[in-house]
């Protein structure tokens, strides 16, 4: 019997399995589907990790190395090339794997950190030929860092995600021509930094308010009509089509959570974040079965997929050494101005320690603004941001001694705040 | 007046960089992003990263029939070199290799192309 199954050995499952041991699990299981550990991190080259977690700037193989290591120094079990079959309400996970065979294995606690995987062509219903050389921009990227093919030679991007910013400059690096990086919303979805740092260090032009209309090409892509959309109904305008010649479309739109397996054990999934319904303490509707990382949502920073990690890890040792905490006062987390979603979804007042972390995404480009924490009507709590996008994920931390004893439900709303007229000396963006 | 946004974390800071008034910063929320903005105006620099190729025993097989997971072998700069220099960098990365086992931080190529930066390993590859 385990006191800990963590199915995932990417940064979320390291990092929970590093963290959960630290807490007094004793036998620890990590189970992996690929042949190593570090999941998407061993193919994200690239520097810019670690920044807020270790205070200096790592590649993605250099970030996973750190917790690896961790995890080599202790006596955590660890199956690679291992895949998890079904997870049963009694806690038993099913796996298989070449050298093993099939395995039940069953354990007091799980944590979920299967990650997330790519919206690929099909998602898309673009028109068109089905010729090769359409690939995601996240299989590209393991074709050129891990294997060494490149995909091809004269690239469009559909979609401004990192994934497929950073494909952009690993790409012309290598030698091929991107020719354009389109994306439907009027603004990326990827990091400001990397659209100075991937697309206009090497003059890639981002047509923002486009989308790829049509796909053409026998065996290969040999054109991509890219059109600009109507900004409310996302619809082609006709008659402003561009044809790029290439042999290579990549995808960067959007990522989902991986959550076969949360579904078929019957865990409560949100719609809107494709994952897991979680508590305060990342605990799913299954009692005993936590979920952090890219399978709870996605997030743009690894960062905060190790902390969430350590969060989950850190209940799931408290759920095994001291029990289930009480869920007899749940408050629901609700939105409103344009948050889409909050992490958690639900709180427990009173098992809260100092703070509870709310972590969330709005849905367009916002200025000067405020975020609102409110029980029924009443403002608690007010943060000021300068800006927020799309693209970087929000939190905002709410002290317990706000939320003690209520029984209201907690409302995250974003708000703009209207700049006076700029008569104040201050320079006008 | 230069307005930039700052790569030194995700944040992205707007700034604005004044080349009449010594490179003053403004919009920076963090002292990395004043020495950015300056930089950036004056003298831009940026870490290199990339793949080298790997030598294995059984070369001629491809790298899971050879017992290997990877055909290359992350790389970096182990600092930021001249923006100009970077596809110069390339050049000599293109033609790099390794040898098995690397480790991370093994030094790659010394000093890549003059600067003091050297370009170095980011896993550890065993077999």
């Amino acid at each position: 019997m385990y006191d800990l199954i963590v199915v995932g050995g990417g940064p979320a499952g390291l990092a929970a399995a590093v963290k959960a041991r630290e807490c007094g699990l004793k036998k620890v299981l990590i189970v992996e589907r690929s042949l190593q550990l570090g999941g998407i991190l061993n193919q994200c080259i690239h520097n810019g990790f670690g920044l807020t977690y270790f205070k200096e700037e790592l590649t993605g193989p250099e970030y996973a190395a750190r917790f690896i290591k961790q995890v080599e120094g202790t006596d955590i079990e660890v199956r690679t090339d291992t895949m998890v079959l079904d997870i049963t309400p009694d806690k038993t996970v099913h796996m298989v794997s070449p050298t093993l065979g099939y395995r039940a294995e069953q354990t007091k606690s799980i944590i979920l950190a299967m990650g997330c995987r790519e919206r690929a062509r099909g998602a898309l219903s673009i028109p068109g030929t089905r010729p090769a050389g359409v690939y995601t921009a996240g299989a590209a990227q393991k074709y050129v860092n891990i294997d060494g093919y490149m995909p091809g030679r004269r690239i469009v991007i559909l979609g401004s995600g990192d994934i497929g910013l950073i494909m952009a400059r690993r790409l012309t690096l290598e030698g091929a021509k991107v020719l354009a990086c389109v994306e439907l919303n009027p603004y990326s979805s990827g990091l400001n930094r990397n659209i100075v740092q991937c697309l206009n260090d090497f003059n890639i032009p981002l047509y923002l308010s486009h989308t790829v209309t049509n796909i053409q090409g026998e065996s290969r892509v040999e054109k991509v009509v890219v059109s600009q959309v109507d900004d409310r109904t996302k619809a082609p305008i006709p008659g402003t089509e561009i044809e790029f010649e290439c042999d290579t479309l990549l995808l960067s739109v959007g990522l989902i959570p991986e959550n076969e397996l949360t579904r078929d054990a019957g865990i409560a999934l949100d719609p809107r974040t494709k994952g897991a319904f979680v508590y305060e303490n990342m605990e799913t509707s299954m009692p005993g079965v936590f979920a952090c990382g890219n399978v709870l949502h996605v997030h743009d920073l690894v960062d905060f997929v190790t902390q969430e990690a350590q969060r989950a890890a850190e209940a799931a040792a408290e759920y095994v050494l001291k029990g289930q905490p009480s869920r007899e006062n749940i408050i629901d987390v609700r939105t409103a101005g344009g948050v889409t979603y909050t992490v958690p979804q639900q709180i427990c007042p009173e098992n809260l320690k100092d703070e509870v972390r709310v972590f969330f995404r709005i849905n367009r480009v916002f200025g000067k603004s405020e975020i609102v924490a409110k029980l029924g009507d009443k403002e608690i709590k007010v943060f000021k941001k300068p800006f927020m996008i799309p693209g970087e994920m929000q939190n905002v931390s709410i002290p317990a001694e706000l939320l003690a004893g209520t029984h209201e439900d907690l409302t995250i709303e974003a708000r703009e705040v209207t700049e006076p007229a700029a008569d104040n000396g201050e320079v006008a963006k | 007046m230069k307005e930039l946004i700052c790569i030194v974390c995700p944040r992205g800071c707007h700034l604005t960089v004044d080349e009449n008034n010594g490179y003053a910063v403004t919009g920076n929320f963090c002292k990395r992003g004043e020495v950015y903005g300056k930089a950036e105006v004056t003298a831009p620099v940026r870490v290199v990263t990339s793949t080298v190729a790997i030598h294995r025993a059984s070369a001629k097989t491809a790298p899971d029939a050879a017992g290997g997971i990877e055909a290359r072998c992350p790389v970096k700069t182990s600092d930021a070199i001249p923006k100009h220099l970077v596809l110069d960098a390339m050049q000599q990365i293109y033609a790099a290799s390794v040898d098995l086992p690397v480790h991370i931080g093994d030094v790659v190529i010394h000093g890549i192309c003059g600067t003091g930066a050297d370009l170095v390993a980011t896993k550890d590859i065993l077999a």
